[in-house]
């Protein structure tokens, strides 16, 4: 896959008398909390600066106090469980909700009734569902979208969209006859149109077979060297972790951001896994003996997970003590944690908490 | 107010013209309502006696007409809007830069020329019916009707404006398709009452009134559609949830 980029010909109409611009923010500071290297615009500003945003639909709260940055070419994964507010932020960043309080800043430009106009043309949003005029064909639709975006001349443009997301071949034929997953892909073509600062896409391999996933993947990764900044909603963990440089896991509040390995290191103790050809006779007194075991728990016969504070420390320690002991041992490792487990983690938390 | 984007709403226009034109609903529709409206004020006139001194039988073909751009419009405009919610394009929509009155001009200018084609042409045809094969009597007294003739062609405009109006009005707050449709039709009806007050005769069609008339319905359609442009809320239309910022 291919990702289109060429100059931008989307800009204010010639009937707008005397367009106000929009105040460009300048740079904000670095993000706490995260080591992950700042990958600022030539103009020293974030993608995306996110202040205690807070949504409530009348005693409702969609989403409470929610602040994050995201730099610009970062993919910066969004991920809570079913009306956590993840579409909700989404919609409110993407300029279609106000929000009950807090600040943004996209694309430079902060959020505001007065701005929307300024900060459409640099973001593009691509729904879960893809919302295609099923009687019109590929090519059709993305005429009219990008007539919206005002483009002068969007053949080329609606072209190198459609080959970015393998669709030149089906450009004449018309949406309604499209499976799920094609459509799936001219939405995303869609979003590719108006050539954004910022995409916010919501779920963009639902529906997708591996295949198809997998190109969508190769194509975020490609917008993302080309410096586009992608934020991502999925309830693919593995997705997630494949993808983004950071993760921020949503359930009304922000329960946690940063790195998918630090998240793990962050939330899970260090652990070796140890198998050994037979259960061991006295798993409690060896383990115990070893200094830099913390703690062990048996998960099957002859298989071990051990808490370790250095497991460079610890393994070749317990790998003598099992030899030692005249244990046959089949594998020592450090133990993998996902993203799915961070998220399960923090999403368990919460459903305890309720229910306590 | 910033200007609008001319070619944005062409955009819409031309969209919105080629979805007509392949839904074949629609179409059948836009066929088969106008020749039904043809029909009765033609078998009226023909039907009448050439002795007829009464110009009822003339005013009331003529104004019969004029349900074509009411009743025509209001099932298209109640659907502008929730026809998009409905199948999910609304959203990706509301994304792009295009202004709320870029897309409820558009979306009523798409709505409003077949409508006009239509209308003048089946006034046509049926002046040209009645021009061509009724009795010489009747077909003079049709043609006496100056006032009502004058009030059909500007009435045309202004009554469909109205319909798509207030159907866009329903449209942009309902929640179903159908539900939409048929409130759009009811609402699009009460300017009908000052036809039907000249019918009835309660008032005489003279120039004055036709002009008169047609300047206060151009005065109620402009106000309602910025009222209705006023309705348009993103929020509201994407949550269904008034916008509210503290």
């Amino acid at each position: 896959m291919t990702v289109p980029r060429q100059p931008a010909d989307v800009g204010a109409s010639a009937d707008d008398p005397e367009p106000q611009p929009a105040p460009v923010v300048s740079a904000v500071p670095a993000e706490p909390g995260t080591d992950r290297p700042r990958r600022d615009g030539a103009d020293g500003e974030f993608a995306l600066v996110v202040d205690h945003l807070t949504k409530r639909f009348g005693e409702r709260t969609a989403f409470s106090d929610v602040s994050f940055q995201v730099a610009h070419g970062e993919v910066f994964g969004f991920l809570g469980p079913n009306g956590a507010g993840k579409t909700t932020t989404v919609r409110t960043l993407g300029t279609l909700i106000a929000p009950t309080s807090g600040t943004a800043i996209i694309a430079g430009i902060p959020l505001s009734p007065d701005n929307d106009v300024e900060i459409r043309p640099r973001i593009s949003i691509m729904p879960e569902s893809p919302g295609l005029y099923l009687r019109l064909t590929v090519t059709e639709n993305l005429e009219y979208f990008a007539g919206l975006y005002g483009l002068k001349q969007p053949g080329p443009r609606i072209s190198d969209a459609l080959e970015a997301v393998n669709l030149g071949d089906r450009a004449g034929d018309l949406c309604g006859g499209l499976s799920k997953g094609l459509r799936q892909r001219v939405g995303l073509a869609r979003t590719l149109l108006s050539d954004p600062a910022v995409m916010f896409l919501d779920e963009p391999t639902s529906g997708l077979d591996p295949v198809a996933a997998r190109e969508v993947h190769n194509l975020i990764n490609g917008l993302r060297q080309k410096g586009v900044t992608i934020f991502l909603t999925t309830h693919r963990l593995a997705e997630a972790e494949k993808l983004c440089d950071r993760v921020a896991i949503l359930n009304t509040t922000l329960r946690t951001i940063g790195r998918p390995e630090d998240l793990r290191a962050k939330l899970f103790k260090t652990a070796l896994v140890v198998k050994t050809g037979a259960p061991l006779d006295d798993p409690d007194g060896l383990f115990g003996r070893i200094a830099a075991v913390e703690g062990w728990r048996s998960e099957a016969p002859g298989s071990y997970v051990l808490s370790v504070s250095d497991p460079t420390v610890a393994a070749p320690e317990v790998a003598r003590g099992i030899v030692g002991a005249g244990a046959d041992l089949l594998l020592i490792g450090e133990a993998q944690h996902s993203l799915e487990d961070v998220y399960l983690e923090l999403i368990d938390e919460d459903v305890e908490a309720r229910t306590r | 107010m910033k200007a609008l984007d001319v070619p944005r709403v062409r955009v819409v226009v031309r969209k919105e013209l080629r979805d007509f034109k392949r839904k074949r609903s629609i179409v059948v529709t836009m066929a088969v309502l106008p020749a039904i409206f043809l029909i009765q004020p033609t078998l009226t006139i023909f039907l009448a006696p050439a002795s007829t001194t009464s110009n009822r039988v003339f005013q009331v073909p003529l104004l019969f007409l004029l349900l074509i751009p009411v009743i025509m419009p209001s099932t298209l405009a109640a659907y502008s809007v929730v026809g998009e919610r409905e199948q999910g394009t609304l959203e990706p929509l509301l994304t792009t830069p295009i202004r709320r009155q870029e897309f409820i001009l558009g979306k009523a200018a798409a709505v409003m020329i077949p409508t006009l084609a239509l209308s003048y042409t089946v006034f046509g045809i049926f002046l040209a019916i009645v021009g061509l094969f009724a009795k010489p009597a009747i077909s003079s007294g049709v043609f006496r009707q100056g006032p009502l003739l004058l009030a059909l062609v500007l009435f045309t405009p202004l009554l469909a404006g109205w319909a798509i109006v207030v159907g866009m009005a329903v449209s942009v707050r309902a929640s179903e398709v159908r539900v939409a449709q048929q409130l759009g039709t009811l609402a699009s009806f009460p300017p009908l009452g000052a036809v039907v007050l000249l019918v009835v005769g309660v008032i005489q069609p003279t120039f004055p009134v036709a002009v008169g008339f047609a300047v206060g319905l151009l005065a109620i359609d402009l106000r309602a559609f910025r009222i209705v442009s006023q309705m348009f809320d993103r929020e509201r239309l994407v949550t269904g949830n008034k916008a509210s910022r503290s």
